[in-house]
């Protein structure tokens, strides 16, 4: 976990209610030495530390005028523009506000939090499945496990058309891409799982060698039954509401399989298969 | 990833040579008087990632129960204005495991006496959990919760009653040699009814608030937004309220009084200290601002030299007003 103050360099609609924030890391990366983001000094890109944010990681921005952070999971980090991408869905009334925040901005982040995905789990032919606000933390997922030369397999899930974003971007990263949407109105009709291949007969090999999810919580139970009926291992990324999301209020915990329980925000977001007791 | 901000550490560390901080509660000398509280700091362990918590006067650990509690289920946090609501519901692995794994690896990042918070469900929980932590070297006083709004069956309801928490501080006394602090509810009538018997019952000290009962409903839902239904107010929303308890308190007692409630900033640690407190828990703001309690040390000095005030003993625990 590090403090940063970020100046916003672009914050766009994608589809209606969801943005894409793009922060710079090095014009305003200061330390927290300073109480105030404009007294924040200009530091260097390896000062600031963004270059050990890992996929399936998120950070919590403080937002003026609402007392808690907002979590939200990134979407790309680019090391050699040194930009945060983030893509949000409006919620409530303080993503309201966020979504009106203009460039040059400088917001209060802390960077670096929860676990992130397990990319070295992968195997040849990963399996990546992104529903809504799910979708994003699949990008920067994907772009990485390209670069470590696998073959990613990604599945994006919305509602209906107006909904759909980033279907481009993925295809750019020369992933082989599936759109779902609930009611049809684009893609195949249905939802994620549904444009899942699955192995003809029983006891033959699922052709994916791993499965990364996130989205709304019955969508990741659904592809917890697929997984296990296929054989499939995989990870999910959770969403909970937070308090600090590092690890100290313990106002994020789940239950896991073990009868136990984890935070969602420092043990997580991303939980094996085997740790969910679903 | 190790991240260490130079420039705010050298200030606490210059405030606390400075010797204007330093805090005697119930015979442990600190070196400034600022306390994260219970269930805002863990164990210690992620703030250390990012300071030398070693800076800090001491703090409280996550309150610790007999059993291992999951608490309650989530939603658990809540926004405020000004504020959060939570109803964590006293997770904790139990004190067997406070004792053999938390408290452990708790001082390889601070070495100095920490304080202990326990919760109960009955007399019996409060005892057995304070006698087993008596023994712990490190724990240098023990803070008796009897304050949880998120419990049921324990927790604030021996709070609200004055023999139920004289009960409770007695039995806890008669097992430890440790310095005993109780901590009180907001969520009563009349507090200085429920000071007075834990003083009377052999409690050392007092510390107040615990969070305000509160509730949140979800527009969309229709619902209350935390699956507890109510949770506990805490933040800047309360820090007026805590230092009229604080003072009301300090009055009718002659304990000493460690402030909670919104503290965020150092001058409202001075407005605490001024209204009857020894010392403070910093709650809330360490969840927004993990270097809070640093930056609270850090400016200490300055602010206090803006008020003509030579060190913490001339203001605190009441002592230019009463």
């Amino acid at each position: 976990m590090k403090q940063e103050f970020l100046t916003i360099q672009e914050n766009t609609c994608l589809a209606p209610g969801v943005y894409r924030l793009v922060l710079d890391g090095v014009s305003a990366c200061g330390t927290a030495a300073s109480s105030s983001a404009e007294a924040a000094p200009a530091g260097t890109a390896a000062a600031c530390g963004l270059a050990a944010i890992r996929p399936g990681q998120f950070v919590n921005l403080a937002l003026p005028g609402r007392y808690l952070r907002r979590p939200i999971s990134v979407c790309d980090y680019d090391a050699e523009k040194e930009t945060l991408t983030l893509i949000y869905k409006v919620v409530g009334a303080g993503t309201g506000d966020l979504s009106g925040f203009r460039p040059g901005m400088v917001l209060d982040v802390l960077t670096g939090l929860g676990n992130g995905y397990d990319l070295a789990c992968s195997g040849p032919k990963p399996l990546l499945l992104g529903g809504g606000a799910g979708v994003p933390p699949m990008y920067y997922a994907a772009k990485e496990l390209i670069r470590l030369g696998a073959e990613p397999t990604v599945i994006l899930g919305f509602n209906t058309r107006s909904e759909v974003f980033y279907e481009e971007e993925f295809r750019a990263l020369g992933c082989a891409v599936t759109v779902t949407t609930v009611d049809g109105s684009y893609g195949a009709k249905g939802f994620v799982t549904d444009a899942v291949q699955r192995p003809e007969t029983a006891g033959e090999a699922s052709p994916y060698s791993y499965f990364y999810a996130c989205g709304p919580l019955p969508m990741l139970e659904a592809i917890y039954r697929l997984a296990m009926a296929d054989g499939l291992d995989g990870a999910f990324s959770l969403e909970e509401r937070m308090g600090c999301g590092f690890g100290a209020c313990m106002g994020c915990s789940v239950h896991t399989a073990d009868g136990g329980y984890k935070r969602v925000c420092k043990d997580g977001p991303v939980f094996r298969k085997e740790e969910l007791p679903w | 990833m190790v991240a260490r901000f130079a420039d705010l550490e050298e200030r606490a560390r210059a405030a606390n040579a400075s010797g204007r901080l330093t805090t005697e509660l119930l015979g442990i000398t600190m070196e400034n008087p600022v306390i994260p509280a219970s269930g805002t700091f863990g164990y210690g362990y992620e703030f250390a990632e990012l300071y030398d918590i070693d800076l800090l006067g001491s703090f409280s650990f996550k309150g610790t129960t007999r059993d291992p509690r999951f608490g309650n289920e989530t939603p658990r946090i809540a926004e405020a204005p000004s504020g959060l609501l939570n109803a964590v519901g006293l997770q904790n692995p139990g004190v067997e495991k406070v004792i053999s794994q938390e408290l452990p690896r708790l001082a390889t990042c601070f070495s100095k006496k920490v304080m202990a918070n326990v919760s109960g469900f009955s007399i019996a929980d409060y005892v057995y959990t304070c006698e087993k932590l008596d023994g712990e070297e490190q724990v240098g006083w023990l803070e008796v919760n009897i304050s949880c709004p998120n419990v049921h069956g324990g927790g604030m309801s021996f709070g609200t009653d004055p023999q139920a928490a004289a009960e409770v501080t007695r039995a806890v006394k008669a097992v430890t040699k440790k310095p005993v602090l109780v901590k009180l509810t907001p969520n009563v009538t009349d507090i200085t009814a429920i000071a007075r018997a834990c003083e009377e019952a052999g409690a050392d000290g007092l510390a107040l608030i615990n969070t305000v009962l509160a509730m949140r409903f979800d527009l969309k839902t229709r619902k209350p937004l935390l699956a507890n239904t109510t949770g506990g107010l805490s933040g800047p929303a309360i820090f007026p309220l805590a230092v009229r308890l604080v003072n009301q308190v300090k009055k009718a007692v002659d304990i000493p009084v460690v402030g909670i409630g919104g503290i965020t900033t150092a001058a409202d640690v001075l407005e605490m200290l001024m209204a009857g407190a020894t010392a403070v828990e910093v709650g809330a703001a360490n969840l927004v601002d993990p270097y809070a309690c640093l930056k609270i040390i850090a400016d200490l000095p300055t602010v206090m030299d803006q008020y003509g005030i030579k060190t913490l003993a001339e203001i605190a625990g009441g002592a230019a007003w009463n």
